[in-house]
């Protein structure tokens, strides 16, 4: 095992989550630099399906422990396993998708490996052989470039959409290794009963297109055309602040810093300001279009494309348009 | 109960940043205690009302965050801990957290520590479960709302809000809790509350108070180091205005702009 980057596969039930193959691409940037291959480390219960996914996106080495104990993301087991299996194979770093697991889990890890984590890459380089890490720090107005000082491997977060999905090849293997978990069930203090889901509605994780809406759509039901719309696009319905605590849509819908961070390709802003605190959810998506009555809201200087109108107008013919355009 | 909340001293949200020679600096604007943890604060007050106890506040910062720690004796903690020392200046994640824990150890039987879920200027998240690993304690991080505390039994039941969704748990006390929006509603301080905490006296503990090896904090323990900070490129993206006669008109054009830039 003596692949310099390894790459930890982020999953849900038994599924690899949306964002985590991105970092697979990530890791590959760094190999070309760094020379090598690339080791994952799978992590679970009924994941052998994801081993053989990593394989196909070009990994060359699996390591694997698939255990019933490991059904639930839990950070004391699963650190248990990651600290043992790195402490052995001491690559130069480990770079997982930046979700909450990964987080904890490298945060929770990196104390027993006595090494250094840095959370929400959005750039990773080679200079001088030493690996570069560019992080947006105090809520995206500025940049930091971080690097291990001491301590391997250096752990590393990749922030959703910072790289794209890898392509897969079909059909491609490699070596895969098994390994035991390291505690007992007795040994883990927390138990997972249940799982809440939104049902029917797009995470705004990840999610490529985000209809958003602010105190501007004047009500719970005022988000009603904003979901149709995003329902035409295949898009998520995300919020301001003053939309979430005028309790008119849940926190898990707030973009800003108090809330998520996001980075879709497209981002409609409706009826928000574009305070310093939303902007810092959402300046680094794509293309950010704004739809606001006053030609002077902030979220213009951040906006490719705005209208000055009433959203109440534009957003339903919008939605029409795109009906038609799209063929729905 | 006896409940431990973390909290740390930011620049305001508001502030104007600016970067010289990889320095942060925000002029004369104010000192805040961090958004997230005002929630934390708000929590070990709720718990404490509830259960008895008591809610003690530590912060690990420059002798100025003294004023995060009144803040939280001004909305009714019972007491607060200033961590400071020259040599704790440059600490990383892992450095606050072993420090934290030394702290913490100090106080005495602790039964549940809350933190915010991350600090606005260095934007990691990474303290609570590191502090955690270094208590041996249970991590529970990114808690949207404690449904049931019971200290005879010492377990907690929390609801986590993770990217799926929500994940309902029980996990066995000590516990470190990190703490989000959606938790509560902080208080604000009161007028008496204010007043009390202007005379109370806070100690101060510096790393050999706490028996924290000074190699294993400040700039000397840290594992990564940052040194270039910058001002985030802005992009130059001069807004083009869509503009008609009607809504639909205003919606044709701006789909054709849309579909050309491939991101529908
Ligand atoms: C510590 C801290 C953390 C914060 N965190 C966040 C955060 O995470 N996310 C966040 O969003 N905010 C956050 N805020 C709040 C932020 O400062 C703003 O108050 C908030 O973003 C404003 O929301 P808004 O744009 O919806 O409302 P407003 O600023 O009131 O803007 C409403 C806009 O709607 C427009 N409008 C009204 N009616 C219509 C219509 N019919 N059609 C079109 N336009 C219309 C108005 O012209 C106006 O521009 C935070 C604040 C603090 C202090
Ligand atoms: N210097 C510190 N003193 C006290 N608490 C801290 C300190 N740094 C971080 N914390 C706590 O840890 C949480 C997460 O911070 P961070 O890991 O720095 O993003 C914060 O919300 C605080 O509750």
């Amino acid at each position: 095992m003596a692949n310099p980057v390894w790459v930890y596969v982020d999953q849900f039930k038994g599924q690899a989550t949306p964002s985590a193959w991105e970092a697979v691409t990530a890791a590959k940037s760094l190999a070309e630099k760094l020379g090598g291959g690339i080791t994952a480390l799978v992590v679970g219960n009924g994941v052998e399906g994801i081993a053989q996914q990593a394989f196909e996106y070009g990994v060359e080495e699996v390591v694997l422990c698939d255990d019933p104990s490991l059904l639930d993301f839990r950070v004391e087991p699963y650190a248990a396993v990651f600290a043992k299996v790195l402490a052995e194979a001491r690559p130069k770093v480990v770079i997982g998708t930046a979700s909450t697991r990964v987080r904890d889990l490298f945060a929770y890890a990196s104390i027993d490996l006595e090494c250094g984590v840095i959370v929400d890459a959005t750039g990773l380089d080679v200079r001088d052989g030493s690996v570069i890490v560019t992080r947006p720090v105090y809520a995206g107005k500025l940049l930091c470039n971080e690097m291990a000082k001491k301590g391997e491997p250096l752990l590393i977060t990749v922030r959703v959409r910072a790289f794209p999905a890898p392509q897969g090849g079909v059909g491609k293997s490699g070596t895969l290794t098994r390994v035991a978990p390291v505690l007992t069930e007795d040994q883990v203090p927390t138990k997972v009963l249940d799982y809440v889901v939104e049902e029917g509605e797009v995470s705004l994780d990840g999610a490529a297109i985000i209809v958003s809406g602010g105190r501007g759509v004047n009500g719970p039901e005022g988000f009603e055309p904003l979901r149709a719309l995003a329902k035409v696009l295949g898009g998520a319905v995300g919020a301001s602040r003053a939309a979430v605590d005028a309790g008119w849509i849940p926190y898990s819908h707030q973009v800003g810093q108090t809330g998520k961070v996001v980075s879709p390709d497209l981002y409609i802003a409706c009826g928000i300001s574009g305070a310093v605190q939303h902007q810092a959810g959402m300046r680094t998506s794509k293309v950010i279009v704004a739809i606001n009555k006053d030609k002077d809201a902030p979220i213009f200087n951040l906006a490719k494309y705005g209208v000055v109108g009433d959203l109440f107008e534009i957003v339903p013919a919008l939605t029409e348009e795109f009906k038609r355009r799209l063929g729905k | 109960m006896n409940i431990v909340v973390c909290v740390k001293q930011v620049p305001d949200t508001a502030a104007k940043l600016q970067v010289v020679d990889s320095h942060v600096t925000w002029g004369d604007s104010p000192l805040i205690v961090n958004p997230w943890d005002e929630y934390a604060y708000e929590e070990a007050l709720l718990l404490k009302e509830k259960h008895g106890g008591r809610a003690v506040a530590i912060t690990m910062g420059p002798e100025s965050a003294i004023e995060a720690l009144k803040t939280c004796l001004a909305v009714g903690c019972d007491e607060a801990y200033l961590i400071t020392d020259p040599v704790l200046k440059g600490s990383d994640a892992p450095a606050t957290a072993l420090t934290l824990a030394k702290a913490i150890q100090k106080l005495g039987e602790v039964d549940l520590v809350l933190l915010g879920k991350q600090a606005i200027d260095g934007d990691t998240g990474l303290t609570p479960a590191m502090l955690g690993r270094h208590l041996g304690w249970t991590v529970l991080t990114q808690v949207i709302k404690i449904q049931d505390l019971d200290p005879a039994a010492r377990t907690i039941r929390v609801e986590r809000l993770l990217e799926e969704g929500r994940q309902v748990c029980t996990a066995r006390l000590p516990a470190v809790v990190s703490v989000i929006k959606g938790i509560n509603e902080p208080r604000y301080p009161s007028f008496m509350g204010i007043r009390k905490a202007s005379k109370a006296t806070i100690p101060t503990w510096g790393v050999n108070d706490l028996g924290v090896d000074p190699g294993r904090v400040g700039a000397a323990g840290a594992f990564v180091a940052w040194p270039e900070i910058y001002m985030m490129p802005v992009k130059e993206t001069k807004v083009e205005w869509i503009e008609g006669s009607t809504p639909q008109e205003i919606a044709a054009k701006l789909a054709d702009k849309l579909i050309a830039e491939k991101v529908i």
